[in-house]
């Protein structure tokens, strides 16, 4: 571990406060030490029932038959399920959501397939039996006959003339325009800006590679769980780990047939999401089984169906070519990303393609970008989706660019910098954004000059951007008799964002971050709130929250002017204190005003719902130092540090643990973590032995730098920070191989044996 | 009259031009006045009163979650992009 007396953290916000930017003890904490905290599978209701899953061993075949039966005879087992008892619809018709919009018999395909199996692990049937035995023991006796049909497992090999189909009714979508032919590529996107060929000739370096990156998951260590009870009356209750209640609310309601608020959804504690607890897995087919039997029954996924049957992030084919002069100057840059959607339609393409270049001002840009189904799980989000794997090809040329001309990275990369005024390829002009102050505080960091001596080491650098999102959050205040406050909110806390929802609430109010008492409810409880993802609940939540102790705070203004027989308009309210402007005398505390509450009109409530712009986009980047076996091919992270722009951080050590926890989980995609397919398409490392995350002693106490540059869209400057910084560790850790065994890696991961492969090519 | 950037894959429909200048004080008056000088532009972006579910609109810069009620300015830009929901982030 390398420790250093750099001060930390870069604040060019330039407002001050007094809750915001301190560090309370999150509100969680004690029951989440202490063992008391409930999660997914936690507290199940005395008369449940228990669900396992039948699942393909294929990666692609057809169903010809599904004999339940013997299944059903078994003691023990209540009731069993296939994809048949999900109400049908017309072939064509939509369902939307934050996720995105699916043809409805896609969505209750993906989760019982009646027609084709699409990968290894897709449910074929459900069963539900007095314990977990019983119906482990239950899915066994079902006879599933297959026609097993070839596998599809690259997009490349998807977009290849002459592919096998996974749909027949899927037609390439260009710019909302289907095409004619059924075909393996949902979706083709484009993105122009300038005269690529005018870019290129005035280059006087051009470079082009190609890089493949493979699947990984997200690695939560909770898995999926949730149990459903189809109460008599016809409403659908479910209590899960999720980290979008709405989302799995709505689209659980639809694969049922059913309206949105039939279905109530209770969120427990989360052991993380990371994007990858968005939609329903076992919930509708818990459902079914709950309605056939009338009893809750329960559903927790194993280490080996969370890899093969949830969302991963999808691997990718990328070819990058960019031009540049011989004084830095990037002038032409072209990219061509196909990414693998699993399944069905839908992988993080789009965002990949926005977000490859955004970190330069580059004039002539093309970028191409192809969302391909194969025969892989459905992919999911995934911290900034998309966006690590088109960062590390394009970091990885902008690198090489810095070594061809002899000049220094960063310095390099300040030079293009995108700022304020910059046009993106997509289209749209960057507000204010830290890209040049993140990259400066790269540059002036110590880590950045500090010697790294000894053989085979190498130091590399990267950045990278994401947009972050808003969407809509409820939020509802309380004041209490004895000057506490309670808040009520709907975004499931997977990184601290309780403690700094109510920091912005204390802050309004003018009261200790520890007199607000916040909570996360159920769906019938508040108002619409997208999950927590998109790096949006400190932003759009947190505003909601100031909207509501906004409202709180008129109403106390008004209610000290009832009391003092004055006019409100001669009240103020500053750090918690009411006064009149004229009246020295006439001056309440905050504790004060709310023991005057009862009998002067009743307990105060506050609400606030707000669906914002201007969430400010995020830059990140990361200096990482590396030592690398060239026998072996084992690499050791010697040194890490991680600077990005947070606008403003409300609670800077949540900010650090996302920083550090982002790197972590890049360092990991970077160098180990891989779906291993078998020819078949079966995943050959479904366990956490063999799929290699990094533990502890694989990582070395990571840095942490929080830049603030306020984004003027937040009324305390925020942007988010949960994802941004996952995008910059593959090519930074890329960038330091290079230095460290002079071989520059094409492929993700950059495990021993993909580094010992580029070494051997290196050498013939 | 208000800038429309018209995504490349789009541009056949206005013949090769990648913006165009179009009059109208809302997205739902853009929309529809490019609709009228570009036909076949309003039904790749638009159903009869929403922008559709897997596009957004973005004025100024802002991608607004207003869709076609959103306020256009006199010397405002409109792009249409991608939505990126909250599952993809």
């Amino acid at each position: 571990m390398t420790t250093t007396a750099y001060e930390p953290n870069v604040v060019l916000a330039t407002e001050t406060f007094d809750v915001v930017g301190t560090r309370p003890i999150r509100h969680d904490g004690t029951d989440k030490v202490t063992g008391r905290a409930e999660y997914g599978s936690d507290g199940q209701p005395v008369s449940v029932l228990y669900c396992k899953i039948l699942r393909s061993p294929h990666a692609h075949a057809r169903i010809k038959s599904v004999d339940t039966s013997k299944a059903e005879a078994l003691d023990g087992v209540k009731a069993v399920v296939t994809g048949k008892d999900f109400p049908s619809s017309p072939p064509d018709e939509e369902w939307s959501g934050t996720t995105g919009t699916f043809k409805l018999k896609d969505l209750r395909e993906h989760r019982l397939a009646t027609k084709k199996v699409l990968y290894k692990g897709h449910p074929v049937a459900g069963v539900a039996a007095v314990n977990q035995h019983v119906a482990q023991e239950a899915i066994e006796l079902i006879d599933v006959q297959y026609e097993p049909l070839p596998p599809i497992m690259t997009a490349p090999q998807g977009m290849a003339k002459g592919a096998t189909l996974l749909h027949d009714d899927l037609f390439t979508e260009e710019a909302g325009e289907k095409g004619d032919t059924p075909s393996n590529l949902a979706s083709h996107l484009q993105y122009k800006k300038g005269d690529i060929e005018k870019g290129f000739a005035e280059a006087d370096v051009i470079i082009e590679r190609e890089f493949n990156t493979a699947t990984v998951h997200q690695g939560y260590i909770e898995p999926h769980s949730c149990t459903v009870h189809w109460n008599k009356d016809g409403k659908v209750h479910i209590w899960n780990s999720t980290q979008a209640p709405f989302d799995v609310r709505d689209m659980t309601a639809g694969i049922l047939g059913l309206s949105s608020t039939d279905v109530r959804l209770t969120p427990k504690e989360i052991g993380g999401g990371f994007g990858g607890k968005w939609e329903p897995y076992g919930e509708p087919i818990c459902a079914l089984l709950s309605k056939k039997t009338g009893r809750p029954v329960h559903n927790a996924l194993t280490r080996a169906e969370e890899l093969e049957s949830t969302g991963p992030t999808p691997g990718s084919y990328i070819k990058v070519k960019m031009g540049i002069t011989n004084e830095g100057k990037m002038v032409a840059a072209q990219g061509h990303l196909a990414y693998e959607a699993g399944a069905y339609l839908g992988s993080p393409v789009d965002p990949g393609a926005q977000c490859i270049f955004a970190p330069y001002d580059i004039p002539n840009v093309l970028i191409d970008g192809y969302d391909v189904v194969v025969n892989k799980p459905k992919t999911a989000a995934y911290r900034a989706p998309g966006a690590t794997n088109a960062a590390f090809a394009s970091e990885t040329v902008v690198d090489e660019f810095a070594e061809k001309l002899g000049i220094d990275p960063i310095e390099l990369r300040l030079l293009n910098a995108a700022k304020e005024g910059t046009r993106r390829a997509d289209g749209p002009v960057f507000p204010r954004v830290g890209c040049v102050e993140v990259l400066e505080a790269m540059r002036d960091h110590p880590h950045y000059s500090a010697p790294l001596e000894g053989p085979n080491r190498g130091r590399g650098v990267a950045i990278g951007f994401w947009f972050n999102v808003g969407l809509q959050s409820a939020a509802n205040m309380n004041v209490n008799g004895d000057g506490t406050v309670t808040l009520t909110e709907g975004s499931p806390d997977i990184g601290g964002s309780r403690v700094g929802l109510a920091m912005q609430g204390a802050e309004v109010l003018g009261i200790p971050a520890e007199d607000v008492h916040p909570s996360v409810v159920d769906t019938d409880q508040i108002g619409f709130t997208a999950g927590s993802g998109g790096s949006r609940v400190t932003f759009a939540t947190g505003w909601a929250v100031y909207e509501a102790a906004s409202d709180i705070k008129r109403q106390l203004i008004e209610r000290a002017a009832l009391i003092w027989g004055v006019d409100a308009g001669d009240i103020e309210m500053e750090k918690g204190v009411v006064q009149s402007k004229s009246d020295p005398d006439l001056r309440f505390t905050f504790k004060e005003l709310a023991a005057e509450l009862d009998g002067s009109g009743g307990y105060v409530s506050g609400r606030g719902a707000v669906d914002p712009k201007g969430e400010g986009g995020a830059f990140a980047g990361l200096i990482v130092d590396v030592e690398a076996d060239p026998d072996t091919g084992k690499v050791q992270v010697l040194r890490a540090t991680v600077v990005q722009d947070a606008g403003k951080a409300i609670h800077p050590s949540y900010v650090e643990g996302q920083l550090q926890g982002g790197t972590a989980q890049g360092i990991g995609w970077g160098l180990n973590e891989e779906y291993f397919m078998d020819p078949e398409g079966r995943m050959a490392n479904s366990t956490l032995l063999d799929y290699r995350m990094p533990i502890a002693l694989d990582l070395p106490m990571i840095d942490t730098v929080i830049v603030e540059v306020a984004n003027p869209g937040h009324p305390f400057g925020v942007r988010g920070v949960g994802e941004v910084n996952i995008i910059s560790p593959p090519a930074a850790l890329a960038n330091a191989l290079h230095r460290a065994l002079d071989v520059r890696m094409e492929q993700l991961p950059m495990s021993p044996g993909n580094i010992m492969e580029a070494v051997w090519k290196k050498g013939k | 009259m208000a800038t429309v950037f018209i995504p490349s894959l789009m541009q056949r429909l206005t013949d090769g031009q990648d913006k165009v200048t179009v009059q109208g004080s809302t997205v739902r008056e853009i929309v529809n006045n490019l609709e009228t000088e570009y036909p076949g532009t309003k039904e790749r972006l638009a159903d009869k009163f929403k922008i559709k579910p897997n596009i957004s609109v973005a004025v100024d810069g802002e991608v607004t979650p207003l869709g076609m009620l959103e306020k256009v300015g006199e010397d405002s830009e409109v792009h249409f992009l991608p939505a990126l929901g909250g599952g993809q982030g």
